[in-house]
């Protein structure tokens, strides 16, 4: 039988961008371009290579957001994945991380998996909790952080390098798998992924095709709440001087006069 | 006041110092209880008490280190049912995060990540985010549950507050499902005799100016000559001159301390992502343009192998 795989993949602002929250204090999506988290492209990396190690493999991606967010999955289409879900729903403005890990458990389940999945974190929201949300949610082993992953034989094995130690990991399939930036470069998609990405069926799903309701998820049904948001002060202009010489000397002069030496 | 959970992270014993910072924070919203998992808890049972820990349970299983992450969701949550916390605290590490995140789905609770402050409100306790590579500062809140909340490291100054600190074990039952990602080997990091890197209160990072690996011996001094940690650049890891484990920044370890020292560093904003929030910050740079002049509170405009052994002499030489 085909490995099904499914990767999560999230539409993010442009980091390079000026982002901004809106009047609601949800993330401002309308004021800088938008496109695929790049993070999330180790994931679909990681995918494509792990499909063309098995004798059999569908790839799916899977995106939660507004209608924007189609072009994440045409990306990750053009990058060879063979189909995508879009959730897809006015309700779904402003769902915090609980909400978005309900909806995506459910289109997972939805769309039938062996293993799923996902970037080490979001670039936007950067909260890096929703892989083990999802394994929770779906009750599967959770193998997340990896900078080298293997699927062979109904398992999967990787190296999760943690702050104290470096892991090696294993979990039989179905499992939520997350990698790193360090599990190597994704792909460019080329011109004839571009083209056949065009024909790829795109299905779109609602809250009502998944049996989740309306107050589970969104702003009202939010179980946090951002009160405020300000903009950080721009730091006070600094002292900047050109070295002609004694510039490791006047840097120490500031460092003490800091109290730092 | 309540009780609040604040989960220890620890190596068999020997606590690390976010844990003192969230039992500090914690006593501004409610009684700190600390959770100690694995083993060495009579180890840490001083220096817990010492900084307000009224109580420490302990569980020390086979499991917590056989298995990643879900045995450890199960002693908390069993800590959670037992005590009836008003809140509880984790340190922001990777898996501190994932912890956190799993307990927040069970016990239905809602879940702020890497609070840089806390204090207690009418409507439960506040978290202060600092969001967007640190361009925004939002005050939050957990509105459904009991509030589970990440906090980063260097985010309060640790005080010393003794309380009783009574050992006991919490019973722990560890689920079915959570035995299924076995750790089949771990290689520890070997230390550096450096301070960590996202406790220092003084980090001096390298980038792709170091131009190679043997040039990180220039940042390795002068971070000496201060007791410093050192950090690198994503270009300066991925040219593989420094380990990934000392990459600040977006992808790699956010710091926050005293002073940021970066050397032959742009300033990009996935670089700042992970040290913007630093208190002074010093750059050596030799070209005007680079955007991390415009963070610095001083900046040397000049090559860094001309101005950074200077600076190690001269701090040298001022220490005595
Ligand atoms: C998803 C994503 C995540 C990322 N995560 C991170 C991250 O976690 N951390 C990170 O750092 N980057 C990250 N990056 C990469 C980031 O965008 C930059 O490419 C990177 O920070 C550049 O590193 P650098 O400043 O060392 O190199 P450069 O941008 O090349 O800058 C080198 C600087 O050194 C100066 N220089 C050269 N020689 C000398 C000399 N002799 N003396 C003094 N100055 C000299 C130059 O003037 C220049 O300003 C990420 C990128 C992406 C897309
Ligand atoms: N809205 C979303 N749609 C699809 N996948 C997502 C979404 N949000 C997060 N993810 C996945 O979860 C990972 C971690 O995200 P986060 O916990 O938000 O930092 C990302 O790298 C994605 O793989």
């Amino acid at each position: 039988m085909s490995l099904r795989i499914v990767v999560a993949v999230k539409y993010v602002p442009d980091a390079t961008g000026d982002r901004h929250f809106a009047e609601d204090l949800t993330t401002d999506r309308d004021a800088v371009d938008g496109l695929l988290s790049e993070l999330d492209e180790y994931a679909v990396e990681q995918a494509l290579q792990i499909a063309e190690e098995a004798d059999d493999a569908e790839i799916t991606v899977l995106t939660v957001g507004p209608e924007d967010a189609k072009d994440a999955l045409r990306k990750a289409l053009s990058m060879g994945a063979d189909q995508a879900v879009h959730v897809e729903d006015d309700a779904l403005h402003g769902t915090d991380a609980l909400g978005t890990s309900l909806v995506l458990a459910k289109a997972i389940e939805h769309t039938g998996y062996d293993l799923v999945v996902c970037g080490m974190a979001s670039t936007d929201g950067t909260m890096g909790v929703l892989p083990a949300m999802l394994a929770e949610r779906l009750g599967v082993p959770q193998v997340t952080l990896l900078s080298e992953v293997k699927v062979e034989d109904g398992k999967v094995t990787g190296r999760r390098d943690g702050d104290a130690a470096s892991e090696q990991l294993e979990a039989q399939l179905p499992a939520v798998v997350s990698v790193t930036d360090q599990s190597g470069e994704a792909r460019y998609p080329s011109f004839k992924g571009i083209m056949a990405a065009k024909k790829k069926k795109v299905e779109s799903l609602d809250l009502s095709d998944l049996g989740i309701e309306e107050d589970e998820v969104g702003l009202a049904g939010a179980w946090t709440k951002v009160d405020s948001a300000a903009e950080r002060p721009a730091r006070t202009a600094g002292t900047i001087v050109t070295d002609e010489g004694e510039g490791g000397k006047q840097l120490a002069a500031f460092l003490a006069e800091q109290k730092f030496i | 006041m309540g009780e609040v959970l604040v989960y220890v992270d620890h190596v068999d014993g020997a606590v690390r110092k976010p844990t003192l910072e969230l039992l500090t924070l914690a006593r501004r919203i409610g009684e700190p209880v600390a959770v100690h998992l694995g083993p060495g808890a009579d180890t840490a049972q001083a220096t817990l008490a010492g900084h307000g820990a009224v109580k420490v349970l302990t569980a020390d299983l086979p499991e917590f280190a056989e298995y990643l992450v879900a045995p450890k969701v199960d002693a908390l949550e069993q800590a959670v049912a037992a005590v009836s916390p008003v809140a509880v605290l984790v340190p922001s590490s990777a898996e501190g995060k994932e912890i956190a995140a799993r307990l927040a789905v069970r016990l239905g609770s809602g879940i702020i990540t890497d609070a840089v402050d806390l204090e207690s409100g009418d409507e439960g306790p506040v978290a202060t985010q600092s969001v967007f590579a640190a361009a925004f500062t939002t005050k939050s809140r957990v509105t459904k549950g009991v509030p589970v909340i990440t906090v980063k490291p260097n985010s309060a100054a640790p005080e010393a507050a003794p309380a009783a600190g009574t050992v006991e074990q919490l019973a722990v039952t560890v689920g079915e499902k959570s035995t299924g990602t076995k750790v089949v080997s771990r290689t520890p990091r070997e230390s550096t005799g450096r301070p960590e890197l996202t406790e220092a209160a003084i980090v001096v990072s390298g980038g792709r100016g170091v131009n190679g690996a043997e040039n990180f011996k220039v940042i390795e001094d002068l971070a000496d000559s201060l007791g410093a940690a050192v950090g690198a650049s994503r270009a300066a890891v991925d040219a593989g001159w420094y380990p990934h484990s000392n990459q600040v920044g977006q992808t790699g370890k956010s710091v926050s301390p005293q002073l940021y020292i970066a050397s032959g560093i742009s300033g990009a904003i996935q670089h700042r992502a992970g040290m913007q929030t630093s208190k002074t910050i010093v750059a050596i740079n030799k070209d005007p343009e680079a955007p991390i002049f415009e963070l610095v509170d001083y900046g040397v405009v000049g090559d860094l192998f001309e101005v950074v052994p200077q600076l190690t002499d001269e701090v040298k030489a001022r220490k005595g």
